[in-house]
């Protein structure tokens, strides 16, 4: 069956952090909107409830609430000319598919991205000139600035109840927080979480060489609060069911706990769940979006009218709904010409895995983003002048785990994987093991990128994505970098056993353990529409009723987890849309 | 919580020697009882015969073909199909080796066969050695550490191995004051039993 549903002022397809966050702003503007989310309905209290969420099994081992590769999978190689493959069992990009996205079940780390990471190009020219960039990479500026963002980042944090420890308000640096960080106009709406063990190990050993440590900022609340929206948020317990899991206690910001109990309340408000939006529809002069077209959990096709189209659906599927909707010029990696699909980037993880003597790290006691950084070797923050590369990352102690499923393989090299010894090394490791994380930026690559597949689909017959990544000479350099900082921290912290690794020295896979779901690109906004598809509001450049918002904005990633700043652009688009574009419905950008 | 009374995917046969592998792979000693003991097996036999075991979530339309290792496993067959062709194997080899069906074997036997899948210098015909041997690991390592009420991790033996509190609600208090220090509590399962 084929029907229509009533024609919306706005439509806004995918309902995690990005959508979430733009429903909120338009409703309250008062236009009328529908949501279409391919996921289930997703209820704080009911879905996770504290008696029945600490679960391994089910959550971080079955990821029972993940994007299942059946319901949607991607295909990757690591250079053109390969043949992409289908990732087929549960692999590294740990999507949502429900109502709050991955905002249900991520970390929350929440970082404002610094004012370097916004206008790369501008900083790395100036500083260095074009010979600090290696062979083929892509730079390019957001158009617009984190001066422009820090009202949005301010909101977005007041909304989430981000906990922290303030490092720089008004220009003035502040004790505690990170010195690095872009120039902050209110302190964190939440106290920093308590420290563990570890935590305090690295702040001191970091100390002794002459860096800043700091608490990384939390979407677990450091105190009871009451966010923007009015609604009452739990601190934190440390129940250690966190990352992979939803969080039924109030404490964890996401779009479930922040947002949609007021939104949910609103008359010019619809959610249609279980829906999934197979293609955007418009004028036959592809300058005007006129609706989406879904197919519900009946297998029916539904067709949603809007004046204004907003996707939301993540990098990925933000990509693919446009490369199905044949709207733009898909990026053609030989001519370096096209630009959806393009400055597709993913993250540059190196690591210090170590074990200590006689110690009881408790690492069971944890949150998502428990994590004690510095700063000193992130984006800029250091000369480059010789290292023939450009950015760095974040170096973290990070106390995110301390399950025992997941933790049983965590054994010293060489010791046994089973049998009795393997029960002998697995006690003394368990309570003696700790990590460094350093995550690292990266950029865009002229053979990075992503298009239809040309053999796989999905299982309503459409082309799967097809991801070419691997990581070039940049992401190689920084990360051995970033992995001798790493090791050098980690042995200053006294551990017994210190294995320094960098991902990148290995080819891209979707199954390296320890790696991350932070992708960006594809959908870039930007300042030239030969090189990015939307302009500094997310707008596309031809269709100026269309609005693609989330990280496929972003042409480069920071040494941050990405999300404040998905917030932070999705709140600057919402003002442009009520303050500008409904007055004066148009390209709020002319060149 | 599951009924550990009767089998609900494998054969009785197969139960044994499941249980057989997996005290080797975790024995009984005197950090705790053994994997079969504690549950194991049961908690392997409700998870084939669910949507683990069908592999319900992974996808399977092709072509299937073998890509690079960085690619990943591109095998559409199941967990309940791995075991099923991997058991029987097993037992086959062992018979051809040693001249005795797996549970027959001598422990040095035992952990000298399980060696040879783990490396790959035991072949199977129907399955890679080595990813079943994976799985048996992981799948053991899974029933002698989860929550009890998937019918493994008996007593939470696994759990008083390292000393994991289990689905503790609130660590507010711990986090500070017992930081650094050793925590001696009976550990809680989201059955609330001990
Ligand atoms: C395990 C994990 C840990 C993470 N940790 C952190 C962290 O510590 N800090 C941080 O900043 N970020 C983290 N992230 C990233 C963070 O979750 C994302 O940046 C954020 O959730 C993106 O929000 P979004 O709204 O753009 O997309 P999503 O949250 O992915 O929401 C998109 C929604 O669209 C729906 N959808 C997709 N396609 C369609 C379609 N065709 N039709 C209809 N609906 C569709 C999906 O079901 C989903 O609900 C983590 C991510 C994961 C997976
Ligand atoms: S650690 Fe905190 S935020 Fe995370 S699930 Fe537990 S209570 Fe919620």
């Amino acid at each position: 069956m084929h029907y229509k549903r009533p024609k919306a002022d706005v439509v806004i397809v995918g309902l995690g952090w990005s959508g979430s966050t733009m429903a909120e702003e338009l409703t309250r503007a008062g236009l009328n909107v529908v949501a279409i989310e391919r996921g289930a309905w997703r209820e704080t209290s009911t879905s996770f409830p504290t008696t029945r969420n600490p679960d391994e099994l089910s959550g971080s081992i079955r990821k029972e609430i993940l994007q299942a590769p059946v319901t949607e999978t991607y295909t990757v190689r690591n250079k053109p000319g390969e043949t992409a493959l289908p990732l087929r069992k549960y692999h590294n990009l740990t999507l949502g598919n429900n109502v709050g996205g991955a905002g249900t079940h991520w970390a929350g780390a929440s970082w404002r991205w610094q004012p370097f990471d916004h206008q790369p190009y501008t900083r790395i020219m100036e500083r260095y000139g074009a010979k600090q960039l290696v062979d083929g990479l892509i730079l390019q500026d957001w158009g617009v600035t984190y001066d422009d963002l820090e009202p949005f980042y301010d909101r977005f944090e007041k909304i989430a109840g981000t906990s922290g420890t303030a490092g720089v308000i008004n220009g003035v640096k502040q004790p505690g927080g990170n010195p690095f960080e872009g120039s902050r106009t209110s302190p964190y709406p939440t106290p920093a979480l308590e420290r563990t063990r570890a935590n305090i190990l690295f702040a001191e050993a970091t100390t002794r060489l002459g860096y800043t440590p700091f608490p990384v900022p939390s979407a677990m609340i450091g105190a009871p609060y009451t966010n923007a929206l009015g609604i009452n948020l739990a601190p934190c317990t440390y129940c250690g069911y966190c990352q992979l899991y939803g969080c039924g206690n109030w404490s964890k910001s996401s779009p479930n706990i922040c947002i949609l109990p007021v939104l949910m309340q609103r008359p010019n408000f619809t959610v249609v769940t279980e829906s999934e939006v197979v293609r955007i529809n418009t004028t036959p002069d592809k300058k005007t979006a006129t609706s989406v077209t879904f197919v519900d959990s009946d297998g029916n096709i539904g067709e949603q009218p809007a004046d204004i189209v907003i996707v939301a659906t993540f990098t990925l599927d933000n990509t693919r709904l446009l490369l199905l909707s044949g709207i733009g010029t898909p990026y053609d990696a030989v001519s370096g010409e096209g630009v959806v699909g393009r400055a597709f980037t993913f993250q540059t993880l190196s690591w210090a895995f170590m074990f200590f003597e006689n110690e009881y790290l408790n690492p069971f006691m944890n949150t998502g983003a428990l994590a004690t950084q510095i700063d000193d070797f992130n984006g800029d923050n250091f000369d480059h002048t010789g290292l023939g590369f450009i950015g760095g990352a974040g170096i973290q102690s990070l106390c995110n785990q301390g399950l025992p499923i997941g933790m049983s393989g965590l054994v010293p090299e060489g010791s046994p994987k089973w049998g009795k010894g393997w029960k002998q090394a697995f006690q003394k490791a368990y309570q003696n093991y700790a990590q460094i994380q350093g995550q690292g930026t990266s950029f865009a690559h002229r053979e990075q990128f992503m298009d239809l597949d040309p053999t796989y689909k999905d299982k309503f017959g459409q082309p799967l994505l097809r991801i070419t990544y691997d990581y070039n000479e940049n992401d190689r350099r920084s990360g051995r970098f970033i992995r001798d900082k790493c090791a050098e921290i980690a042995k200053e912290m006294g551990a017994r056993e210190v294995t320094g690794v960098s991902l990148a020295d290995q080819p891209y896979s979707g199954y390296t353990p320890w790696d991350s779901s932070h992708v960006q690109g594809g959908v870039v906004m930007g300042e030239n529409p030969k090189t990015s598809v939307q302009n500094r509001y997310q707008q596309n450049w031809d269709i100026p009723n269309l609005f693609v918002i989330g990280a496929s904005s972003f042409p480069n990633n920071a040494g941050y987890n990405p999300t404040a700043a998905v917030g932070a652009t999705t709140l600057w688009t919402a003002k442009a849309i009520t303050d500008l574009y409904l007055k004066n419905p148009g390209p709020l950008v002319r060149l | 919580m599951v009924d550990s009374s009767k089998l609900v995917y494998l054969t009785p046969d197969e139960a044994k020697l499941v249980g057989a592998v997996f005290d080797v792979l975790i024995p009984a000693d005197e950090l705790g009882i053994g994997a079969t003991e504690a549950g194991c097996v049961t908690f392997l036999d409700h998870q084939l015969a669910g949507p683990y075991g069908s592999a319900a979530k992974d996808y399977k339309l092709g072509p299937v073909v073998e890509g690079l290792p960085q690619q990943g496993p591109q095998s559409i067959a199941t967990p309940a199909e791995i075991y099923r062709k991997g058991l029987a194997e097993l037992n086959n080899v062992s018979q051809k080796k040693f001249g005795h069906p797996f549970l027959n074997l001598t422990e040095e036997q035992k952990v000298a066969f399980l060696e040879g899948m783990e490396d790959g210098t035991i072949d199977f015909e129907t399955v890679k050695t080595k990813d079943f041997f994976t799985l048996l690991l992981q799948n053991v390592r899974e029933g002698y550490l989860a929550d009890p009420m998937y019918g493994g991790n008996r007593d939470m033996v696994g759990w008083k191995l390292i000393g994991f509190p289990g689905a503790v609600y609130d660590y507010r208090d711990w986090i500070v004051s017992k930081r650094g220090q050793k925590i001696d509590v009976q550990p809680v399962s989201l059955l609330r039993t001990g």
